[in-house]
């Protein structure tokens, strides 16, 4: 029934000058997530407004679910359009809408109407109360609220008229790609796709990199990154993932570092690899998963470590949520299945018994002193052979 | 190297002349055998042919032969089929405690059933005590369920023997073998040895995966356990899968023509192997070897290394190998094998698996030993704290 959808945007509406910026973004990202669906759609942008109009035969629920990855949308409305045949005629129309979208009659509603086109034989009241009067008729159990009503059913009157009622939730946020770019450090956890997430949705596109130590991570965990990334792009757009062979420095720093450092200075030098590559990336901060006190790397003291090695921002959107919280958005994404797979990450393969959960800056960096031999070379190698893949949720 | 795949108790590669067959059925002989016309006439002449093959094998009945999808589905319809056909009979069955999940996840479905299953122990070598077979036998005894070959340690059962003991305390106890892992690897002659259902898969063979057979003893009472066109008797109904049966029956000429020096082979490679292994300081080999054991598997523990970590080390030289048994690997769970036989607990995550095929060649098993001298040394320098 429905022949298009009605795209509202809410940011957005608040920008000045450069707002025409932010929607040719959104109908940017709107034909990049319809690329997806099945069926041939057009994406037009008119008088503050986007629509999607579908000019072909097209699978409504598909196509809704693409749309709800559009960062930037704040509501998505299924919209049919109907001829102005008359006013009969448009009555016969809104009582074949109100019947099939609500078969549950027993509900309160308001019309609606406005005008675009001036010339329209009733004027916006008339509008409302004549066609408040023909659904009432048509549906006695119906009932008209003014103040609260169930049912908000719009009316648009332009070369055609549009009908809708239904408005499904999007994102909101801002359309990718009109906030720069950053470096998302991917593990195959659970927090970090929510972060990447988290930052896309402010407009923000993403490039990733892993930390591979084969063997003691496997294939299969890398696949798990890959499949990761893949269902943060569907947000995102794509993202070019940088797969960063870490083995050689983890097994210096084990052998050279005091174990229960290991994590912590690990995790430096990861920092420090991810903002190297994100300068060569013209990206503009680092996105990590952290959360205040989920595990001993993530202490306060712990954060204050690894924090010091890099000169850009690093956002940490999960910083202030509950591991519950985390998983709720994992779910929302549709991250949490693959997230959960039983594959070890390069975090955990050496981990001592008892890290420490309050490094002493001084004490690390010391220690850090016995690597000083291999490690920039060990650090330049890794960088140079990384592989980089481009993920796409499109293929 | 190109590639060295030590992993064949978890699949094979097919032969090429199976390869050829199925293709050939599928391409050429595509009909359906219950159509009456001509094409289905030709697609049942393969299966006649098949059933020929593996029955001589066997020197059973061809009519005892039931092809399914494997070894899975083979134990769930011998232990279902037939706990549920003589539950009037009683409603005890037994089994051993090594048994793969397919028997055993199934056998506890059926504790949910009603039924009571007794677990037989085994020892350090996993192989069940004939008197313990004999102590757990009851009137209420209809079904006894024991695997041929272990699929992770290589532990050969008594089979005759325990087939003789069964048939002695009653003869209407129906006794089952899962020989998945020791098909192919031995001869099996289910009436010489008081089996009365025999579960076997074509992949373990070298032959098609999706394809095995259950032998069933035509006294044997058994229900079916799906239902449909009427295939197979009623038994096991869905349109016959014929390139699947050409193919397991062209492996089961190519494994038996040779057999008894290609397994003599296997043998005197697998000892070559655990000669070599021994060289290597703290590593332990799980099970009995030689004769009293299968001739393709060697479970072998190397202390202070994570077997996954092993096993991608391998896999980096292009050696495949398996952790534990690569059918619960989707499961990080300890397996229950190596527990019990009693492996050390902290060893328990240190075993790997090597298991050979006839295609294994005495200068892969000198390049493996050769890697792995290489990288155990390394490898033990790195350890979990």
């Amino acid at each position: 029934m429905f022949t298009a959808f009605l795209i509202k945007y809410a940011e957005i509406g608040v920008k000045g000058k450069n707002r025409y910026l932010f929607e040719d973004a959104l109908v940017q990202q709107i034909k990049y997530a319809l690329k997806r669906c099945e069926g041939e759609f057009k994406v037009r942008k008119t008088q503050g407004r986007i629509y999607v109009d579908a000019v072909s035969e097209f699978d409504f629920d598909e196509t809704v679910e693409n749309l709800k990855t559009v960062c930037g949308i704040s509501g998505i409305c299924p919209v049919v359009y109907v001829e102005d045949e008359g006013f009969e005629k448009l009555g016969q129309d809104i009582v074949q809408y109100m019947d099939k979208v609500y078969p549950d009659k027993n509900k309160t509603f308001k019309v609606n109407a406005r005008r675009a086109r001036k010339n329209y034989p009733l004027d916006t009241m008339e509008l409302n109360r004549e066609v408040g009067a023909v659904i009432l008729k048509a549906f006695p159990e119906m009932t008209v609220d003014v103040h609260n009503p169930e049912i908000m059913l719009y009316l648009e009157i332009r070369e055609k008229i549009y009908i809708y009622s239904e408005i499904i939730p999007g994102p909101g946020g801002m359309p990718v790609g009109t906030n720069g770019k950053a470096m998302l450090l991917l593990s195959g956890g659970i927090d970090s796709p929510v972060a990447g997430y988290m930052i896309s949705k402010r407009g923000v596109k993403i490039d990733a990199v892993y930390f591979h130590a084969p063997p003691y991570t496997s294939e299969r965990a890398k696949q798990k990154v890959v499949d990761l990334a893949r269902l943060v792009s569907r947000y995102s757009g794509p993202i070019y993932l940088h797969v960063i062979n870490f083995t050689d420095i983890q097994l210096a720093i084990y052998e050279k570092c005091p174990h229960d450092e290991l994590t912590i200075i690990m995790r430096r030098y990861m920092m420090k690899i991810a903002e190297h590559i994100a300068k060569e990336t013209e990206c503009l901060g680092l996105i990590t998963g952290e959360s205040i006190g989920q595990v001993a790397s993530q202490t306060m003291h712990s954060l204050y470590a690894t924090n010091e090695v890099c000169t850009m921002p690093v956002y940490r959107p999960c910083i202030g949520l509950d591991k519950q919280e985390i998983v709720e958005i994992s779910e929302k994404i549709n991250t949490y299945e693959t997230s959960i797979q039983p594959f070890e990450d390069c975090c955990t393969i050496f981990v001592a018994k008892h890290p420490v959960t309050k490094p002493n800056l001084e004490i690390i960096k010391r220690h850090e002193e016995n690597l000083k031999d291999v490690i920039d070379e060990l650090m330049e190698k890794a960088i140079e052979t990384r592989e980089t893949l481009v993920v796409r949720c499109d293929e | 190297m190109t590639e060295i795949y030590l992993d064949n108790s978890a699949t094979t590669r097919c032969f090429n002349s199976v390869a050829d067959i199925v293709a050939k059925v599928m391409c050429e002989d595509y009909g359906n055998p219950s159509s009456m016309h001509m094409k289905g006439v030709q697609a049942e002449n393969y299966i006649k042919l098949a059933k020929n093959i593996i029955s001589k094998n066997l020197k059973v009945n061809e009519k005892e032969i039931y092809f399914t999808s494997g070894g899975t589905e083979s134990d769930n319809l011998a232990i279902i089929g037939t706990a549920m056909a003589n539950h009037r009979a009683g409603n005890h069955l037994i089994t051993t405690c090594i048994e793969h999940p397919a028997v055993l996840r199934t056998m506890e479905y059926l504790e949910t059933q009603g039924f009571r299953v007794t677990y037989l122990p085994v020892d350090k070598v996993g192989r069940i005590s004939l008197e313990d077979l004999e102590n757990a036998l009851t009137q209420d005894t209809i079904l006894v369920s024991i695997m041929h070959t272990n699929n992770e340690i290589g532990a050969l059962q008594p089979i005759a023997e325990a087939g003789n003991l069964i048939k002695r305390f009653n003869p209407n106890i129906i006794f089952h073998v899962d020989a998945v892992q020791g098909y192919g690897k031995f001869r099996i002659f289910p009436k010489k040895m008081g089996i009365d259902m025999m579960s076997v898969s074509g992949h373990k063979i070298h032959g098609p995966k999706g394809i095995g057979f259950l032998y069933i003893n035509e006294k044997v009472k058994i229900k079916a356990i799906s239902y449909g066109g009427g295939q197979q008797k009623g038994l096991r109904s869905g349109t016959d899968n014929v390139p699947g049966m050409a193919g397991l029956a062209k492996a089961v000429e190519e494994v038996y023509g040779y057999l008894e020096k290609d397994v003599e082979r296997l043998y005197s490679l697998k000892e070559y192997f655990i000669q070599g292994l021994t060289g290597i300081a703290d590593v332990k080999i799980n099970g009995l070897t030689g004769y009293d054991s299968a001739p393709h598997i060697i479970s072998a523990s190397f202390r202070g290394i994570r077997s996954e970590v092993l096993l991608h080390a391998l896999e980096d030289r292009n050696i495949y190998v398996s952790a534990g048994s690569a059918c619960s690997s989707h499961k990080p769970a300890p397996s229950a094998t190596l527990q019990a036989i009693g492996v050390e607990k902290d060893l328990l995550d240190s075993t790997i698996r090597f298991s050979f095929s006839i295609f294994t060649s005495k200068e892969e098993i000198d390049y493996t030993l050769k890697v792995l001298y290489d990288i155990i040394p390394m490898l033990r320098k790195y350890t979990r704290h």
